[in-house]
């Protein structure tokens, strides 16, 4: 076209940004890669590789190396030989190489875009303006921990081997989510980067090596699904640290479950982008385009599903489906595209296959009057309105420039729709309205909500999910603590055998009464009948069986209630129905503990001999277990209002508030050992941080916990914010850690208990924190109190407030 | 479809792009809609700032579309020491704003490229009509007590009519600040109003000075009555603003002339002034106004640019694209 016919249709025209460097690259490796292990790049011991392709054109790229279980041992055995110089290295040490990375990435950084976006078929300019920026953000700003690690975390330190599998969306900026806080903590790393795109990683592994980081503290093994199980699977790991799909990520749960390998897990979303009538609606269009548009919609919190207000729905989808006509797709070396090509042509036929149902289902589709090019893996923009929220492209997590549109009529009815989602991962919410913003964002179930802007990231902001989204934040002080551990931990003696109570065979039941089990039980002057506590009533358990309850000298104490999987199912509906406990203030939650530890401590010679017909011992030691009791109960009640949010200097003008939430219904099961404390130290943090509890007291000796029923019941403690089920311990924990509706569990109990719990709670991704069978000292407030717990019993929501007027 | 017919097709939807339009007769004030404006300012800057980032325009196509630019540009000059003589020099710059030799290389020799109008003191335009007489190129008069707007506004109907009668084709007058910060729209619109009437035949190009409207929703609501009230042109500045035009002001301009062509059907044009002094900075306002009102605010008659600095930049960016060298100022006749 001459000039003078552009003078005339004003078209953009090609604007292609140079290859030439980054093919260079892969021409100096003949475009053949193998592992990067111990610092230097090896071949894979089957010597088999596969293909990487340009998405934008479907032509090869590179062969990489397919790694196998003998790559991974070998890569895990360079990780585990290289630990000990990096931990000994100490934070500042550490912090020098972290440094020279951020450095290392912005003097390559157009080489790292260009390479991404050719490995990936995302645009450049998102390469190069949003990828590449970030990567080297999160470098610099993990430099800072590393620095700051003994101030910061003084009783903390690295978990050891860290196993990181990421996903193909972002391969740079994963990688860096991954490896700046495993490094900074003292950690060394075996990465597997996506099938698709390894290699910007492989790009990175020799930035490391011209900084000089030590040989095996990172290391890049390729390959596909199986190359990543064959890491979970690996011995010698301490941590695994996913981002990918919710089914993959409830694999890697099972087959970590029980390895005493710590686990955070950044899985799928189908995030809510939520406009009120009040929004600045051109700039929520803008907003739609940045969700859904950007990176093809293959971003796990992109905005997919888009909420409007009914008044302004229909001008709303006008000016959408008049934007789409103003996108450009094509190459992704092109400067002037918005959306490039999608990964591979299965995800592209997934896309398809998805649009087609919801055309089927009678939604009403938009696609701009351009086509897609078609010499690469293209699809072009969508809008679905006229959806329904049981349409499964309403449901399904379809990673594609997709979005559905539904309409709400009310702020309640817009949060409702909002969290009628098994994910959780992020909200965008449009309003400008201050107080409407301030009062939605608290009410989604998600761990980021961004008011008037989206997909927003950065390396001070924790990231991560709520429900089937993942469990563990990356970014900020929150990420950190996934790859730390407390110091004493490794310090911990384990449970022998007799410590934790047999479980109550049938023949058990009903046992006692002819004389057996430790004999007739003394009964106080009137009969007193142990229940079990739900929603605030004392009730029978619904199998109507009891358990002979002995003392340590083998005398028969009492009877408990054999709670059932029903007895379960009961108390954690009562839970999730007291949400009063989780919307009361801070405040108010501590006055109910101090008043629970006010009528503990008015009844303590009771409790005392509660404690020592069971435990034995003196009555000092009794009175010593029911003090500190007493001492836990004060503790956690003066944390309800202490242990703050914070507000994360992100580099833009906004507050980005991390708020500590609770979990909307979290079990706890105990122990035997100490049964008061061992029941109030777990407890007594987690209602105190909102959390509505289903505990299992001591299985062995659970009737100092019935006996606390009275307590709560004189304390104000509301209905079902407390509810106790007492039985045989891993039955009931098992009916817990597979219930949907309770979000996180805390398991203390046997090895195989623990194990147990990891592997059941895999159905929907909850929270787990479990012993391992290692016995912690219920006296130690080191050790049983204090910021770990509070931690544990929450998590971070990040909600970024940009401001200015 | 072979590429030359296609080529065609386009220029014919081009063509069809640049017939002439209606202009705006304003409509009755609608305070209900002038009040539900809603800005953001953080997502607009958001916006503002990938515009530029998203599109990118390269070779042929850059000097196309800085050749375009040209043909927007008001060249202007307002000073105290202005002179006839001064003008008359600016006037042969804006008939002949690109060396003829350049203008060939580019073969685009026979367009007649001119600047879209030449914009003096009310005291210059008879100077300026003189010069420009048979040229097309239309004379604009800033007005209206210029710049600060606050001289009696008899006296600034009168400045109007004066302008006119002197054979100005366009007024460039100046809202009263005030109106828009006390938010008195009636105000603003009644003396919007009589302004308009007092142009007649010659466009209303309404500087809204936006560097001193405090806020992007008080940009937005000014532009819109602007528009009810008979509006040509909205002009972000008088150029004499601590801030002129930026990319987020223009952006939400564009936004409400985009919602009132939607709901009135009448196309207003977009005039950012002060500010704009490179090549660079034409492209990013040529993009935004393609992105953001399409094709057809990219002619004269929808999209001026206020400049007396950008065209020696432009044609230093043309000779490069001719010979590959980066080129001086002084290769390029003054105006």
């Amino acid at each position: 076209m001459s000039v003078k016919e552009i003078f005339e249709t004003m078209e953009y025209g090609p604007a292609p940004e140079a290859a030439d460097v980054a093919v260079a690259w892969l021409e100096r490796h003949g475009r053949r890669f193998g592992h990067f292990i111990g610092g230097r790049f090896v071949k894979p011991a089957a010597g088999e590789t596969f293909a990487t392709y340009h998405p934008g054109d479907g032509k090869e790229l590179a062969q990489v190396a397919q790694g196998d279980e003998r790559d991974v041992a070998k890569a895990v055995k360079a990780a585990r030989a290289a630990l000990p110089a990096w931990r000994d290295l100490g934070g500042p040490g550490r912090a020098r190489y972290l440094y020279a990375l951020a450095r290392h990435v912005q003097k390559h950084a157009r080489l790292l875009a260009v390479l991404e976006a050719l490995d990936n078929g995302k645009p450049i300019r998102e390469t190069r303006d949003l990828d590449v920026p970030l990567v080297a953000r999160h470098f610099y700003h993990h430099a800072g921990w590393a620095q700051l690690l003994d101030k910061e975390f003084p009783d903390y330190e690295g978990v050891g081997v860290c196993a990181q599998i990421i996903p193909w969306n972002f391969p740079l900026l994963m990688l860096a989510w991954k490896v700046a806080p495993a490094l900074a903590a003292g950690n060394t790393v075996v990465l597997k980067p996506a099938e698709f795109t390894p290699l910007t990683a492989l790009l990175f592994a020799e930035l490391a090596n011209e900084v000089g980081l030590p040989a095996g503290v990172f290391n890049v093994v390729t390959g596909d699904g199986l190359t990543g199980a064959a890491l979970v699977d690996a011995d010698g790991i301490d941590k695994v640290a996913f981002t990918g799909s919710t089914e993959v990520g409830r694999i890697i749960r099972r087959a970590t479950a029980g390895r005493g390998v710590k686990l955070s897990l950044e899985l799928g979303g189908k995030s809510p982008f939520i406009v009120f009538d009040d929004a600045d609606l051109d700039s929520a269009v803008e907003g739609v385009v940045d969700a859904i548009w950007f990176n093809q919609g293959q971003v796990c919190c992109a905005g997919s599903r888009l909420l409007v207000q009914e008044s302004v729905a229909r001008r709303m989808e006008a000016k959408l489906v008049a934007r789409m006509e103003t996108l450009r797709e094509g190459p992704s070396l092109d400067k002037g595209i918005d959306i490039g090509a999608i990964i591979a042509p299965v995800q592209l036929s997934k896309i398809e296959r998805l649009v087609e149902q919801g055309r089927a289902e009678g939604a009403r589709c938009y696609q701009p009057s351009w086509s897609a090019p078609k010499d690469g893996w293209y699809y072009p923009p969508t809008l679905f309105t006229e959806v329904s929220p049981a349409a499964a492209i309403a449901q399904e997590e379809i990673f594609g420039p997709v979005i559905v549109s539904l309409t709400f009529r009310t702020p309640a009815e817009a949060v409702e729709l909002a969290n009628d989602t098994r994910y959780g991962l992020a909200a965008s919410v449009w309003t400008e309205n201050i107080n409407l913003a301030l009062d939605v964002a608290p009410k989604l179930k998600a761990g980021v909500v961004w008011v008037n802007c989206t997909n927003q990231f950065d390396a001070a902001a924790g990231f991560g999910g709520y429900r089937e989204s993942g469990f563990g934040r990356e970014g900020g002080r929150e990420g950190m603590f996934e790859y730390l551990k407390p110091r004493f931990e490794a310090r911990l003696a384990r449970y022998s055998s007799g410590d934790l109570a047999p479980p109550a065979a049938a023949s058990d039941l009903g046992a006692g009464l002819d004389g057996g089990h430790g004999g007739a039980v003394a009964f106080a002057p009137i009969d007193r009948t142990p229940k079990l506590y739900i929603g605030g009533k004392q009730k029978r358990p619904d199998g109507n069986y009891s358990y002979p309850v002995l003392s340590a000298a083998g005398a028969r104490v009492g009877d408990a209630p054999l709670g059932n999987r029903k007895d379960v199912r009961d108390a954690v509906e009562a839970a999730v129905k007291s949400g009063a406990w989780t919307q009361a203030t801070a405040h108010a939650r501590a006055q109910v503990l101090y008043y629970v530890a006010e009528n503990l401590s008015a009844r303590a010679p009771e409790f005392e001999e509660r404690l020592r017909s069971l435990v034995g011992g003196t009555r000092k030691a009794a009175g010593r277990e029911v003090e500190k009791s007493v001492d836990r109960l004060f503790s956690a009640a003066a944390y309800a209002d202490k242990y703050d949010g914070r507000v994360h200097p992100t580099p833009m003008r906004n507050v980005t508030l991390a708020m500590n939430e609770p979990y909307d219904v979290l079990a706890v099961v105990c122990p035997d050992e100490a049964p008061l404390l061992a029941f109030v130290s777990l407890v007594a943090p987690a209602l105190a941080m909102g959390n509505r509890v289903v505990a299992v007291p001591s299985a062995r000796w659970p009737l100092p916990v019935t006996d606390l029923y009275q307590v709560f019941d004189t304390s104000d403690v509301p209905g079902g914010a407390i509810n106790i089920v007492t039985g045989v311990r891993d039955e009931l924990a098992k009916v817990l850690a597979q219930h949907d509706a309770v979000e996180a569990i805390w398991y203390v109990g046997s090895a195989e208990g623990s194990a147990m719990v990891e592997r059941e709670s895999a159905g929907n991704l909850k929270a787990t924190w479990v012993n391992s069978g290692r016995a912690r000292d219920w006296y130690d407030d080191a050790q049983a109190a204090g910021p770990e717990f509070l931690r544990r019993a929450t998590r971070v929501k990040n909600v970024w407030v940009p401001y200015g007027e | 479809m072979t590429m030359s017919r296609e080529v065609d097709l386009r220029l014919e939807q081009a063509a069809a792009h640049a017939a002439p339009l209606p202009r705006n007769d304003g409509m009755a004030l609608e305070l209900d809609w002038v009040e539900g404006v809603r800005v953001n300012l953080s997502a607009v800057e958001r916006r503002a700032a990938t515009l530029t980032t998203r599109r990118s325009v390269k070779k042929d196509w850059q000097a196309a579309w800085l050749l375009k630019a040209v043909t927007l540009i008001d060249l202007t000059t307002l000073a105290g020491d202005d002179t006839p003589g001064r003008v008359r020099r600016l006037c042969a710059k804006a008939m002949h704003p690109v060396r003829q030799d350049l203008l060939d290389a580019l073969g685009v020799g026979d367009l007649r490229i001119t600047t879209g109008a030449v914009c003096v003191y009310h005291d210059m335009v008879p100077a300026a009509v003189a010069a420009l007489r048979g040229s097309g190129v239309p004379v604009a008069a800033v007005s209206t007590g210029f710049p600060a707007g606050l001289s009696p506004l008899e006296t600034r109907i009168e400045e109007i009519r004066q302008s006119v009668a002197a054979g100005a084709d366009e007024i460039d007058i100046v809202i009263s600040r005030r109106h828009a910060l006390t938010h008195d729209w009636e105000a603003l619109y009644e003396e919007l109003r009589l302004f308009r009437q007092a142009c007649g035949p010659a466009h209303m190009k309404a500087i809204l000075a936006t560097g001193e409207l405090g806020t992007l929703r008080n940009v937005y609501k000014a532009s819109l009555v602007a528009m009810m009230a008979g509006s040509d042109f909205i002009k972000t500045s008088t150029g004499k603003e601590p801030v002129n035009a930026t990319l987020p002001v223009s952006l939400v301009m564009a936004r409400a002339i985009r919602e009132y062509f939607e709901r009135t059907g009448s196309a207003v044009g977009f005039k950012p002034a002060g500010g704009l002094r490179t090549a660079k900075d034409a492209l990013a306002w040529l993009v935004l106004m393609k992105e953001e009102l399409g094709r057809r605010w990219l002619e004269p008659d929808l999209f001026r640019i206020g400049a007396s600095s950008l065209l020696a930049d432009i044609e230093r960016q043309l000779e490069h694209h001719v010979t590959g060298r980066y080129s001086a100022t002084y290769r390029h006749p003054l105006g």
